[in-house]
């Protein structure tokens, strides 16, 4: 088992997600260099936050065409796990990995803040360890989350069950007052029909410790480990 | 002036408009043996200005103690530098950028925080915190204060806040403290002091002094243009005047994603080996890091301009000599080993570029396309430029009766109602609005970020195997009106009270960095503030044994000749040695224990601390006095440094043995604030269903009840403590001499109840109190 980490020059939550990934779940993890043509054997791809390129002219717009993304789509397409966390779903959006778009916040300012997100799908290797219905304290720090898609595109997602996780108070009763970004149908993260291809607004790399005030975003990655751990087994 | 050519003939009224006195001028000739050029004119008016030749300051900066076991750099590298264990150091720094700041918030927020971090890996230290220290004028309109005055101040708060958020969360470095001070005299000149913090293996520490004659100079990072040509000289170092707008070009463009690839690229080449030295260029740009280089190393410097990457055609050696681009660095490397250097910067698609080399013979020798543009021997440029023991005069004693000073209210006054006033004041009201614009968690090493303890903390990470051990605390402070009213005292207020907040968070502190702001240096009322704080600063530093290992004099920050409060920024940082001890300010459980803890008490045995000054002559210079009548007069509180070193360390020995639950020191609006944030701290905790916390108090004083409650005196902290813990932390108290008095509990639900001499002066619900303090900054500041 084996995890990539995606360095695009202005990344700048590559180091968090692996160190959660080797400090705290202690698994083999390396950097991918957005260079790279190939993903040097990993068996589950992350892209991190921050700005990728200066997220100049769109977040995400100009990293979808950094040489390590068609890797990442082919990746994608024979059926890999990639998570995109912050920009990197911004990323996956601008790839078309994923449906929809990011728009600047509602508020218009950069939000950085514990959210709470409610987990509405647990048939999924980001949510497999979860509990459905479970709500989770994972921090936000964004000026684009502000998900939107035609409402075609919407349906779909309800449909398929794509909507993995969706903003919510502590109850998980209210949804649109826990809604810090006027992202529609409070969608947090959405993942891909084929269910392999995930990305969420909040970080979960930030909230793998108790001492970080929470450690609710361990059983995304916990989701992870164990699904690549059955895929292992499958093949065996 | 900022398209000058070589052609134009130096005279003694273009060396006037650059800045330069007749003697200056006379000194320039005396080094040169000739008349300067226009290009060597230009150099030695940024090298001389009062920005970059402390020439003012020289004289009283001399007197701050700079030494310590801990201290691996004091001032005169980018940044300070203190061991904190374990073979890593800490470099740290604080700086201003007011003037480019008010000219245009947005940009000159973002350069001041670009421009620190630059000294912060300059010097080989990973970025991993930023703390951002504001002074604003009145943002509420008011008596004095107009509402076109007040939307104005509230425009320029905008900016510096979306400019620091803009470059530090891009950047990825957590801005996770400082403070937020307004005052009116800040209308015309807000300051804007950055902090940041970085972390390095001792052995891999980077230092700006060139060596090796024939050693490549290398220019990297992003092309030089026209912007920000005499930044240092004619804006940092004159005062404003109705004119000022015009300066707009002298301020600087930010461009953080490039700061970042920057920051990766000169990292990894540092680790290659063949890096010898390296300087960012901040402040007088190419001048100031070639001659600052060559200076250090005791060589020379010979480039050729023609070879500087440009971002604009036609660029004379004057303009590229003086622009302050930013994000750009020069190093020198190891001669042969330049391909390895370069070929980094290639990886992060970064220009770099050889543009000279290191000689000897002391010259900074300038050339453009073969032709010599400046030549100047470099370390008298850097070194021997003017210092000046300006002329120092105190002003007038401040002749002020009982009548100037806060009158205390009759028993029965509605303290409730002052309290709510208070709470909701931009000083004291939660700064979370401006807060979470920042990125306060990236790097996933902040274990308390603003708000949450007294001092920001951050935990070290082992560069190489991540593992954690210890932690570091930092908080600013400096209270300028109390500085107003006796820099010197106030000065020692500053230091004391960032010490103790440091304290507060568990973390003993270790080291200073300061940032002094202030009026024009050629008013002598100025210059003896100045002196004033130094004197205050030395005192209180040796004293907290806090030594200063850098930082940097803003003067002139006066607009039509009305100079700001003297205004000394104290950073101070601190090492917790179990990272897992942080103390954080909420209450945490129901029937805890509130206990007052009382450094200068405690000679007194059972007795609270009386003032010294009497309570109405030291209770006019509070925030209560300030909010609730107007009055700010009389003197700071005074300041028993003893105590607060005392009470300190009982802090820190608390934390270390997980004695008390919480701890918040007693500042600004007194016990009754401090009880006030201990309860909403709980409740944002509660977010996550987690039970609301109320305060019982009772106080039992011999002063009048608003000295009581909103009392602002030094050396005190309020700590919650188990009661299975109590009589272990009396006890402690008692070994470290600092008088400690249980004065309530923490109760469950939403009382907060305050009883002063056995009659209930304020009941109110923590929820209510809660509103108005959580959000009235955002209230006041949404445009109307």
């Amino acid at each position: 088992m084996k995890f990539g980490v995606v360095v695009f020059p202005g990344s700048n939550c590559d180091h968090d997600a692996f160190y959660a990934i080797s400090n705290i779940l202690k698994k083999p993890v390396e950097f991918i260099w957005h260079q790279s043509q190939d993903l040097a054997n990993c068996d589950a791809i992350i892209l991190p936050g921050g700005f990728a390129h200066g997220d100049y002219l769109r977040t995400g717009a100009i990293a979808r065409f950094s040489p390590v993304m068609k890797a990442v789509e082919k990746f994608a397409k024979s059926g890999g796990m990639v998570l995109g966390i912050c920009n990197g779903f911004q990323i996956l959006l601008e790839a078309g990995l994923l449906p929809g778009a990011m728009m600047r916040n509602s508020g218009l300012r950069y939000i950085c803040r514990h959210v709470l997100i409610r987990v509405e799908q647990t048939d999924t290797p980001f949510t497999n360890a979860a509990l459905q219905g479970q709500v989770l304290k994972i921090p936000i720090a964004h000026n684009d989350g502000n998900y939107n898609a035609d409402e075609a595109t919407l349906a779909d997602l309800e449909k398929n069950r794509q909507i993995l996780f969706r903003y919510t108070t502590p109850d998980g009763a209210n949804d649109a007052v826990g809604n810090p970004n006027g992202s529609l149908h409070n969608i947090a993260g959405i993942c891909n029909r084929e269910r392999n291809v995930a990305g969420l607004m909040p970080h979960p790399e930030r909230a793998v410790e108790s001492a970080l005030d929470s450690a609710d975003g361990l059983v995304i990655f916990k989701s992870l480990v164990e699904s690549l751990v059955t895929a292992a087994k499958a093949t065996a | 002036m900022a398209t000058a050519t070589t052609e134009i003939k130096v005279t003694p009224e273009i060396a006037a408009e650059h800045g330069l006195t007749a003697e200056e001028y006379a000194r320039v000739k005396q080094i040169l043996g000739r008349e300067p050029n226009i290009t060597e004119l230009g150099i030695f008016s940024v090298m001389w200005s009062e920005h970059c030749s402390y020439k003012s300051s020289k004289v009283h900066l001399k007197r701050l103690p700079t030494r310590g076991k801990l201290v691996v750099q004091g001032p005169g590298e980018n940044a300070g530098v203190v061991d904190i264990g374990d073979g890593l150091v800490a470099a740290f720094k604080i700086e201003s950028h007011n003037h480019p700041s008010y000219v245009e918030p947005f940009q000159g927020a973002t350069t001041g925080v670009g421009g620190i971090l630059r000294d912060i890996f300059t010097m080989g230290a990973r970025p991993v915190a930023v703390l951002d220290s504001l002074r604003f004028g009145p943002i509420i309109a008011g008596k004095g204060v107009s509402e076109q005055e007040a939307a104005k101040n509230r425009r320029i708060l905008d900016g510096v806040i979306r400019g620091i958020a803009n470059y530090g969360n891009c950047f990825g470095v957590p801005t996770v403290g400082g403070e937020v001070g307004f005052e009116p005299c800040y209308s015309q000149n807000p300051l804007v002091n950055a902090l940041a913090l970085g972390i390095a293996k001792k052995e891999d520490l980077f230092f700006a002094k060139a060596r090796g004659t024939g050693n490549p100079v290398i220019y990297v990072g992003a092309k030089t243009g026209r912007d920000g040509i005499h930044g240092a000289s004619l804006l940092a170092s004159a005062e404003f005047t109705e004119e000022s707008k015009q300066k707009r070009p002298n301020v600087q463009v930010g461009d953080p994603f490039m700061e970042k690839l920057l920051l990766e690229a000169c990292l990894e080449a540092m680790q290659t080996g063949a890096v010898v030295a390296i300087q960012d260029m901040g402040a007088a740009g190419l001048t100031c890091s070639t001659t600052e280089m060559a200076s250090r190393g005791g060589t020379g410097i010979e480039i050729d301009l023609a070879k500087v990457p440009q971002r604009e055609s036609g660029m004379t050696p004057y303009e590229i000599m003086l622009s302050e681009s930013q994000e750009r660095m020069l190093l020198v490397a190891e001669k042969g080993r330049e391909r390895e250097v370069l070929d980094v910067f290639k990886k992060w698609g970064l220009d770099a570029v050889v543009v000279g080399e290191v000689t000897d013979g002391g010259l900074l020798r300038v050339k453009d396309r073969g032709k010599l543009a400046a030549e100047i021997p470099a370390h008298p440029l850097a070194e021997e430029g003017p210092v000046y023991r300006r002329p120092i005069a105190q002003p007038p004693l401040r002749k002020e009766t009982a009548a100037d000073w806060f009158s205390f209210s009759a028993e029965g006054t509605d303290l409730a109602l002052n309290f709510a006033a208070l709470l909701g004041s931009p000083a004291i009201a939660s700064k979370r609005w401006i807060t979470e614009q920042y990125d306060t968690s990236v790097r996933t090493n902040t274990l308390a970020g603003p708000g949450a303890s007294d001092a920001a903390v951050i935990r070290i990470k082992d560069p190489e195997t991540g593992v954690v051990k210890r932690a570091l605390a930092l908080a600013t402070d400096g209270n300028s009106r109390w500085c107003q009213l006796n820099p010197r005292v106030g000065a020692m207020h500053a230091v004391a009270e960032a010490a103790r907040n440091v304290a507060a968070s568990g973390a003993r502190p270790m080291a200073a960095t300061n940032c002094l702001n202030f009026g024009s240096p050629e008013k002598a009322e100025v210059m003896w503030q100045f002196s004033e704080v130094i004197d205050g600063l030395t005192v209180a530093c040796n004293e907290l044994g806090t030594p200063i290992t850098g930082g940097n004099v803003s003067f002139y920050n006066e607009t039509l000749g009305k100079s700001i409060y003297p205004t000394p920024v104290i950073g101070v940082l601190g090492i917790l040695e179990d990272a897992s001890r942080v103390l954080k300010i909420a209450f945490r459980e129901e029937g805890d224990a509130i206990v007052l803890l009382d450094g200068a008490a405690w000679a007194l045995g059972a007795q609270q601390a009386a003032p010294l000054l009497g309570t109405e002559r030291e209770f006019s210079s509070s925030e209560y006095s300030k909010t609730i009548a107007g009055i700010v007069a009389g003197e700071p509180p005074a300041i028993d440094l003893a105590a607060e070193k005392r009470l300190q360390e009982c802090l820190v020995s608390l934390a270390a043995n997980g004695a008390v639950r919480s701890a918040h020191d007693v500042s600004d609006g007194g016990i009754a604030v401090t009880l006030a944030e201990s309860c909403f701290a709980s409740l944002v905790g509660a977010q996550h269903a987690a039970p609301q916390l109320g305060a019982d108090v009772k106080l039992e004083e011999t002063s009048p009840a608003e000295y009581a409650l909103f009392g602002e005196s030094g050396a005190r902290a309020l700590v919650s403590v188990a009661a299975t813990s109590l009589a272990r932390v009396l006890e402690t108290a008692r070994q470290y001499e600092v008088a400690a008095y249980q004065i309530g509990q923490v109760i469950r639900g939403d009382a907060f109840r305050i009883e002063y001499k056995g009659r209930v002066v304020i009941e109110s619900s923590v929820s209510k109190l809660h509103d108005t303090w959580a959000h009235s900054l955002e209230r006041g500041l949404k445009a109307r």
